[in-house]
C-alpha cells in the first residue's frame, strides 16, 4: 500500500484558510492528507507548535500565510518565515528532513494555489517517506 | 544583561546519555531576554532532545520548567521539591545559575550546562545581541567618551588605535567596527577630542580579585543578627 502522509498546515484565516474555502467552492480536488489549523495571522505560530507537530508524529507541516508585504498585522508572515527557517535548523541537528516543513505565502483569491501548495506537500512528503520518528514508532509496535 | 548561547545538540546529549529522567530548567531572566534560556527554548530544547533520543532508540524522559531567575536562592527554593525527581537537571541559565542552583540543592543534584555563557551585552537589534563591557572592576568609560576600549578594541589598547584599521574596520577582524574609531567618533560628537591627548597608565587587571565577592556596606555591620539573637 502506497504511504499516505499525514500533513498539518497552519493557515492565516486571512489567506490561506479562505483559500482552502475558496478551493473547496471552485470543487478543486486536492490530496485528502491534510489538517488545517486556523490562525488570526500566521505570526501567531510559536517554533513549538511546529516542534511538537513532529513530535505528535506529523510527517509534514506547512504554514501558510498571506503574500508578502500584505500580512494584516504588517510582519506577522515574515516572522513566521524566521521561525520556520529555525525550526528546519533544528529538525536537520536531530536528523529529521528540514524538507518536511515549508513556508508558503497566498491571498485569498488563490484557491488553486492552495491545492497545488497541498499537492506539493503530499508529494514532497510521500518521497521522504514517513517521519523517521513514525517509522521507529512502527517498527517497535510490529515488534510487539 | 549576561548573554549565552546553545550548546551543539550532540554535546548536550552527550552529556545527557547516563540520566533517564530528566528536567531542562529554564531562567526567565538575562537568557530569556537573548532567546537563550527562557521558558521558550526549555520547551523547544526539552522537544528536541526528546525526539532525538525516540530517534536513537533510548527514549528518556524530558520535562521542563523555568523560573524566574537562578542566581537568587528564593526562586530555587520554590521548586525544590519538584527538582528532587530527576536523576540530572540540564539547567539553561548562564554559568552563574547552573552553579547557583547545584549549591541552592546542598549540592547533591548533578547540574549540567545547556548553554555557553559567552559575554555582557545589549540587545542591538531585535535578535542580535553585543558585548559592551569585561566586568573589569574600575570602570574607566568617562575617560574614552563612553565607548569601552577594553571591550570594543580587539586588543583592549588603551592609548589609541594600533594603526590597522581600514574604512573603520578591525585589523583582528575586518567585520568588526575598530574599537578606536568609535572612540573617536564619539569624542568628536562630544566635543571632547582633548581627552585623546591624555597617556593612560597601564590598566589595573587586579582591581578586581578572581573570584570576587561584594558585601553591601548597609550588610556589613551586624546588627541584623543581634536582634535575631534579642528575639
Ligand atoms: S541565572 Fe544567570 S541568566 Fe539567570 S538571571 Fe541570573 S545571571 Fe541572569
Ligand atoms: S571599563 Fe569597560 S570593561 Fe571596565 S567596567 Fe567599564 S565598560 Fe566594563
Ligand atoms: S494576516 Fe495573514 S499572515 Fe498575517
Amino acid at each position: 500500500m502506497e504511504f499516505e502522509p499525514k500533513i498539518l498546515a497552519f493557515c492565516c484565516q486571512f489567506c490561506a484558510y479562505s483559500a482552502a474555502d475558496l478551493a473547496g467552492s471552485m470543487r478543486l480536488q486536492y490530496p485528502p492528507n491534510v489538517r488545517i489549523i486556523r490562525l488570526l495571522c500566521t505570526g501567531k505560530v510559536d517554533p513549538l507548535h511546529l516542534l511538537k507537530a513532529f513530535q505528535e508524529g506529523w510527517d509534514g507541516v506547512f504554514v501558510a500565510g498571506c503574500l508578502e508585504g500584505e500580512c494584516h498585522f504588517l510582519q506577522g508572515n515574515l516572522h513566521a518565515k524566521q521561525w520556520v527557517n529555525y525550526v528546519k535548523k533544528l529538525l536537520k541537528e536531530i536528523k529529521i528532513e528540514p524538507e518536511r516543513l515549508e513556508m508558503f505565502n497566498m491571498s485569498a483569491a488563490m484557491g488553486t494555489r492552495f491545492a497545488d501548495t497541498v499537492r506539493e506537500m503530499t508529494e514532497r512528503v510521500r518521497k521522504l517517506g514517513p517521519s523517521p520518528l513514525n517509522s521507529h514508532r512502527v517498527t517497535e509496535n510490529t515488534e510487539k | 544583561m549576561i548573554v549565552a548561547k546553545r550548546k551543539p545538540i550532540d554535546e548536550i546529549k552527550e552529556m545527557l546519555k547516563p540520566y533517564q529522567k530528566i528536567l531542562v530548567l529554564g531562567c526567565g531572566s538575562c537568557v530569556a531576554i537573548c532567546m537563550a534560556g527562557g521558558e521558550k527554548e526549555a520547551g523547544l530544547l526539552a522537544t528536541e532532545l526528546a525526539m532525538a533520543f525516540e530517534l536513537d532508540k533510548t527514549p528518556k524522559q524530558i520535562d521542563n520548567l523555568t523560573i524566574l531567575r537562578q542566581c537568587d536562592k528564593e526562586y530555587i527554593e520554590e521548586v525544590k521539591d519538584k527538582l528532587k525527581g530527576y536523576d540530572a537537571i540540564l539547567s539553561i541559565a548562564c554559568g552563574v545559575g547552573v552553579q547557583y542552583t547545584a549549591e541552592a540543592l546542598g549540592g547533591e543534584k548533578i547540574l549540567l550546562p545547556g548553554l555557553n555563557t559567552t559575554f555582557l551585552g545589549a540587545t542591538v537589534e531585535a535578535g542580535t545581541w553585543a558585548e559592551r563591557c569585561r566586568a573589569c572592576g574600575d570602570c574607566v568609560l568617562a575617560e574614552y567618551g563612553g565607548v569601552c576600549p577594553i571591550t570594543m578594541c580587539s586588543k583592549s589598547l588603551m592609548n589609541g588605535p594600533c594603526g590597522g584599521h581600514e574604512k573603520g574596520k578591525c585589523e583582528v577582524d575586518r567585520n568588526r567596527d575598530c574599537g578606536w574609531v568609535l572612540i573617536y567618533e564619539r569624542l568628536k560628537k562630544l566635543n571632547k577630542l582633548e581627552l585623546l591627548t591624555a597617556i593612560h597608565k597601564p590598566k589595573n587587571y587586579g582591581a578586581v580579585k578572581r573570584p570576587d565577592k561584594i558585601v553591601h556596606e548597609a550588610y556589613q555591620t551586624p546588627q541584623i543578627t543581634q536582634i535575631k539573637e534579642a528575639k
